[in-house]
């Protein structure tokens, strides 16, 4: 295997989101970003091929703003061996179909590799567009939901996806790319080393002319979608809270469902 | 000509899936809008003719059955060509399909085949007044956010929706209409080897309208048959936290949360779970929360319809028995 190409986004961190009771609105600011969690499986998987095949390069790629740089050295400081930040005001307000694009581009910037790596969605938009956009823009085949890798070398892979009732044995011949889900390892700490080493090195930044990035399919112009209105959903309130467990209060939940007709 | 809608159905050769009609009656619906007319796309392999007669009812004036063996798994390449093929030949304003493994493979390569707009796991859908638009609502982060999206100037205007929000209307009296079709085919780099069915039950957690979920506070892996015993008396799903995914006292597939599965059910029982942000954006938009947990403060109360602060190994077995 020469090269593995993981793609990662930089997202709030979920956990410390915050609703404003008044508005009802998400609380943005102040809150830490990490690296979207189904991503840390997607640069376990790829460190853990190249230390299967011992001669490969693992290459990890974001599109954001520069402080998604910190996503980045975070993927190196775990083992990945180099890190490429794609930025631009042009590629502001990409969609998916703008942002598989720019995805595309930049493989195509990076030269030859065997695999491609995503995690199945980002935990901001939810969309698991953008894994299978990029194969589509690069005319390669895509699998979702990778559950277990049984073999992977150069040109071939064996794979289980997961189903909602069940999982798929596949294999695939020649480059692909792939969207894992958490069950398919579990992401290390970063090492001293990997850290120091992720502190020093340089990640370069691409712009859409470097990448030669067609200037109608980037950015908002580039994005086929128009977001009409964002709102916050009615909240979710805390209903009836009963102590005890005794027949009486079991009653009253057997009630409760009986009279709601969920029973 | 009219408009078309297409709605891209699933086929497991034996049924239809239940999102192709629940897709059929809101694609009639927002035909009656924009006088189109409801086109339903059938892949697959040895479709049976009972499940796509129903199709009528449910609001299509066409069904198109694409019945090749490169269909009977869910092959991504045979998948996208033959539709890619069907797209371009009927020219529509508007696909939906089901936010399924099938749809959320497949749908995001032919938006970009197709040059057109996607907007993904929708839970609403509406035609704008004026512009005849496709309105698509879909939640963000988690449920924490709802976004209404449109796409002005490309065709088709492309949505997968969620299963099980729209209700199938079965009123319609539509003329059977069923054309075959084939387009030319190719080789595939994947193949699928086999179609493993889940030795497990109650596992499918997208198609359950009651999910049973267990958590940390049922102390150890032996005691999840209370929570599959009360889920088997309910007919629902058995779902987990993260925490007992990780314990490795249940499979994966039964996870809930950021980095499981996203439900929305009818009911959804929180048993022994306290509620991390990280659980409840999984689970917050179901219709129904019920959780039962021994600790006052767990932040699931906070989103629960119904909560009982007691023992979970009381309260349950009870519960069980009143069933």
């Amino acid at each position: 295997m020469n090269r593995v190409i993981v793609f990662i986004k930089q997202v709030p961190d979920t956990a410390e989101l915050k609703i404003d009771p008044t508005t009802n609105t998400m609380i943005r600011e102040g809150v830490p970003s990490i690296i979207n969690p189904f991503d840390m499986y997607a640069i376990e998987e790829g460190i853990r091929i190249k230390e299967k095949w011992g001669d490969t390069e693992v290459v990890v790629v974001t599109m954001g703003p520069p402080q998604a740089e910190t996503a980045l050295r975070e993927a190196l400081s775990l083992g990945c061996d180099r890190a490429i930040l794609l930025s631009d005001k042009k590629f502001a307000a990409s969609d998916t179909y703008a942002t598989s694009y720019i995805l595309s581009c930049a493989v195509k910037k990076i030269g030859d590799y065997d695999v491609l790596i995503t995690g199945k969605q980002a935990s901001d938009g939810d969309t698991a567009q953008v894994g299978p956009g990029i194969a589509s823009w690069l005319n390669i085949p895509s699998i979702t939901y990778i559950r277990k890798i049984d073999e992977i070398r150069a040109g071939y892979a064996k794979v289980e996806r997961m189903r909602n009732d069940g999982f798929d044995i596949i294999e695939v011949t020649g480059k692909f790319l792939m969207t894992v889900l958490k069950e398919l390892n579990e992401p290390r700490i970063p090492s001293f080393r990997g850290k120091m080493a992720a502190k020093k090195a340089e990640i370069p930044i691409w712009s859409a002319e470097y990448l030669e990035a067609d200037d109608g399919k980037i950015g908002f112009l580039g994005s086929p979608t128009r977001v009409v209105r964002a709102f916050s959903p009615p909240p979710k309130k805390g209903g009836i809270k009963v102590e005890g467990e005794d027949e009486e209060t079991v009653n009253g939940l057997y009630n409760f469902l009986s009279e709601n007709k969920m029973l | 000509m009219r408009d078309k809608i297409i709605v891209v159905g699933e086929s497991t050769g034996q049924n239809v899936h239940h999102v192709t009609y629940e897709l059929s009656s809101k694609a009639a619906e927002l035909a009656k809008k924009i006088d189109a007319k409801v086109i339903v796309l059938l892949p697959g392999y040895t479709i049976n003719r009972i499940p796509i007669e129903k199709l009528f009812k449910t609001g299509a004036d066409k069904v198109v059955v694409i019945d090749n063996e490169n269909l009977k798994f869910l092959n991504d390449i045979h998948f996208v060509r033959n539709i890619e093929a069907f797209l371009k030949e009927e020219s529509p304003k508007i696909v939906l399909t089901g936010a399924t493994p099938q749809g959320r493979s497949i749908i995001p390569k032919l938006a970009i085949k197709l040059g057109a707009g996607l907007t993904a796991d929708c839970t609403e859908l509406d035609i704008e007044d004026g512009t005849n638009l496709l309105l698509q609502t879909r939640p963000a982060f988690g449920g924490n956010l709802m976004a209404t999206i449109k796409t002005p100037n490309r065709l088709p205007q492309m949505a997968t929706v969620r299963p099980k929000v729209f209700k199938i209307n079965e009123t319609y009296t539509k003329e059977v209409n069923i054309e075959y079709r084939n387009y030319i085919d190719g080789n595939s780099d994947i193949k699928i080897i086999e179609a493993v069915k889940s030795m497990e039950e109650l596992i499918n957690l997208a198609d359950a309208d009651i999910i049973v979920s267990g958590g940390r506070g049922l102390g150890k892996k032996e005691n999840f048959s209370l929570i599959y015993e009360l889920a088997d008396k309910l007919g629902a799903a058995v779902g987990a936290s993260r925490p007992t995914v990780d314990a490795e006292w249940i499979s994966y597939a039964h996870q809930v949360g950021q980095t499981g599965t996203t439900v929305s059910p009818k009911i959804y029982f929180a048993i022994g779970i306290s509620g991390a942000i990280q659980h409840q954006v999984g689970m917050k938009s179901s219709d129904y929360i019920i959780a039962i947990n021994k600790d006052i403060n767990a932040p699931i109360f906070n989103i629960a319809d119904y909560g009982i602060v007691g023992d979970l190994f009381e309260v349950v077995p009870k519960l069980i028995k009143k069933l």
